[in-house]
């Protein structure tokens, strides 16, 4: 237990240290990149002194090293900014969208993992027949099609052909939303009690979740299956047979627990790269989101929006790595983590 | 000889790897060729012919017409190039960068390692698209600053891998007898440890290839990539995408177009893979 807790406090470190690193890149390319970001975003029609303004206003006109203090210092106080663009504050535009996201790819996360790892199991079960030559080919297909190839194909098929689910947005329009708790609208509708409106918004997530988590479900798959089938090869799977383990027991304890070690891992980094995938799959779906928000604030040249949007999805994509390290460090008995040996 | 080895009889015998083979050359040469091979080369681009508009798939335009009247397998075809010329671009920049880096902090060591990997770390702790979109931010939506902004988070990938082959190929004998002989240090980097880090990184730029055309695609599908009226398989799917259901065939087949790019250059790259006997 000492031992893992150590490597989780030097993960964190190592994670904060990363998220330093982020600001600071951040924080160059908004600077660096030619272009007076002042200029930018007031467009070309404004005098030289409303410009010179702005460029006070956003410690434009102090020494690089000073404006990022400055910018860390305001980020500490959760102060990211005025939205050139929406003209309130970004902290506040991303409250407003994050949720609807975050709830999209944890959906996206659930069925990845629901579906991905099952059908793992069934193709080691089945290997080299049937059930497992397909679960290669969805592999295949699923990391090589873009996301929003995925929505606009799944949106065809489930919602014009089959006509089953809704096409687009998050609510139909006959429906109030339910009282605000989390922003999350099915979990808030879940909190207060408002079935229809809980399957409705339900409903209309299926499609762009399902279109996020394609990419990484396939790959769960075969992970799954040929870690499963490497430890069925061991010695201590066999042992246990000779012992006259149930086949039930090996299969669950000795060959898929080790087997989940490898594919949480890289089901994390899938899990966080949805985020990027969520930019594409929420313009396809009219997907309140705060992807479609960061793709309006690239449109627009409105730096702090950028600035504050690149920041939140970098602290979400190293908090789920955080995570990863913990549910894994906590299935892996046998977790003794290297020094950097050199 | 490598076509007498059993690497390539694996190789030639698996059916997914020569598919694969088939599908980037097939793309290669439309894309080299698109003006000869294509039944409307004169619609690629600019062009308007509203009596032939949002025609559906027919013997004269296998993959129907746009809104405007132009030829969409000919767009298609022309949008290979775009996809094929970002990637070669972006890997033919991105992998010399890394690899020299990579070359660096695994044999120098000491503070130049802490700082190339620990920069290396930052740059992988973002989404691939979310980074190029944070830099795209900042510019004008073209194919060149799509490129460049692609070509800016994609080296620490290379960084990464060859750090680890150049970590681990600097403890074999052959580097210690260089260096006992006084070989010099760009010697034993450049003509020793690299030509050994060669199948691993020809493998990653095959897979890659996949990748940087699939983030390129994402880029212009969100309108911070290709420029219309140039074809791009990326931006013609959201193009298509307001005309669903009904004129279903303009965004379908450029994403399929996408989808089976991408899948060639995975199938070659896995299929080089076992080849080289590389891990990657």
């Amino acid at each position: 237990m000492r031992s893992f807790l150590s490597y989780l406090a030097r993960r964190l470190l190592a994670s904060i240290g990363v998220l330093i690193g982020v600001s600071i890149l951040i924080f160059v390319i908004a600077r660096v990149i030619p272009g007076d970001p002042a200029r930018i975003a007031l467009g070309p029609t404004a005098s030289q002194s409303q410009v010179e303004a702005l460029r006070h206003q956003l410690y434009l006109d102090r020494p690089l090293p000073l404006q990022y203090l400055e910018f860390v210092r305001r980020l500490g106080r959760g102060d990211l900014g005025i939205s050139l663009y929406t003209n309130r504050p970004v902290v506040q535009d991303l409250e407003a969208y994050f949720p609807a996201t975050l709830e999209l790819v944890l959906l996206g996360g659930l069925i990845m993992l629901v579906i991905g790892i099952p059908l793992g199991v069934l193709a080691a079960y089945f290997r080299n027949r049937w059930p497992d030559n397909a679960a290669r080919v969805f592999a295949l297909l699923g990391v090589a099609t873009p996301s929003f190839v995925w929505a606009i194909f799944l949106m065809l098929l489930f919602s014009y052909a089959i006509g089953i689910l809704p096409v687009a947005g998050q609510l139909s329009e006959n429906l109030k939303p339910p009282p605000h708790v989390t922003g999350m609208l099915t979990v808030d509708a879940l909190i207060t009690g408002h079935w229809v409106v809980f399957w409705n918004a339900f409903r209309h997530m299926l499609l762009p979740s399902a279109s996020l988590a394609m990419a990484g479900l396939g790959q769960a798959a075969r992970l799954t299956r040929a870690n499963m089938l490497d430890s069925y090869n061991t010695a201590y799977v066999e042992t246990a047979r000779a012992y006259g383990v149930a086949e039930l027991t090996i299969a669950r304890k000795y060959a898929l627990r080790p087997a989940l070690i490898p594919t949480f891992t890289v089901m994390g980094l899938d899990f966080a790269a949805m985020l990027g995938a969520a930019f594409l799959v929420e313009v396809v779906f009219n997907w309140p989101g705060v992807a479609r928000y960061a793709v309006e604030a690239i449109l627009h040249k409105d730096l702090n929006a950028i600035v504050g949007t690149t920041l939140v999805i970098a602290a979400f994509f190293l908090v789920v790595n955080i995570i990863v390290d913990i549910v894994v460090g906590y299935i892996n008995p046998r977790i003794h983590i290297k020094r950097d040996s050199r | 000889m490598i076509w007498r080895s059993k690497a390539w009889f694996r190789f030639s015998r698996n059916a997914l790897s020569i598919s694969g083979f088939v599908i980037v050359a097939a793309a290669v040469l439309l894309a080299l060729f698109a003006p000869w091979l294509t039944p409307y080369p004169a619609e690629a681009g600019k062009f308007v012919d509203f009596a032939h508009a949002s025609l559906p798939p027919s013997w004269h335009h296998l993959f129907g017409t746009d809104t405007i009247g132009r030829d969409v397998l000919t767009r298609v075809v022309f949008g290979f190039r775009v996809s094929l010329g970002l990637g070669v671009v972006v890997l033919a920049l991105a992998a010399p960068v890394g690899v020299l880096l990579g070359l660096l902090a695994g044999y120098v060591g000491g503070w130049v390692e802490g700082l190339i990997m620990r920069t290396t770390d930052v740059f992988l702790a973002l989404p691939p698209l979310v980074l190029a979109l944070a830099v795209l931010g900042f510019l004008q939506p073209n194919l060149f600053n799509a490129m460049m902004a692609v070509t800016v988070m994609w080296w620490p990938w290379y960084t990464r891998l060859v750090y680890n082959l150049a970590r681990s190929i600097r403890t074999e004998g052959f580097i210690t007898a260089a260096e006992v002989i006084g070989a010099s240090r760009s010697h034993i980097l450049l003509r020793e440890i690299l030509p050994n880090c060669f199948p691993s990184i020809l493998t990653k730029m095959t897979l890659d290839m996949g990748f940087v055309i699939l983030i390129g695609a994402s880029l212009s599908f969100l309108g911070l990539g290709v420029q219309p009226p140039t074809p791009d398989l990326g931006s013609m799917v959201a193009n298509g995408a307001q005309y669903l259901p009904d004129l279903w065939w303009i965004p379908v087949f450029p994403g399929i177009a996408v989808l089976v790019l991408v899948l060639g250059f995975n199938l070659l790259g896995d299929g080089l893979r076992d080849l080289l006997d590389v891990e990657v």
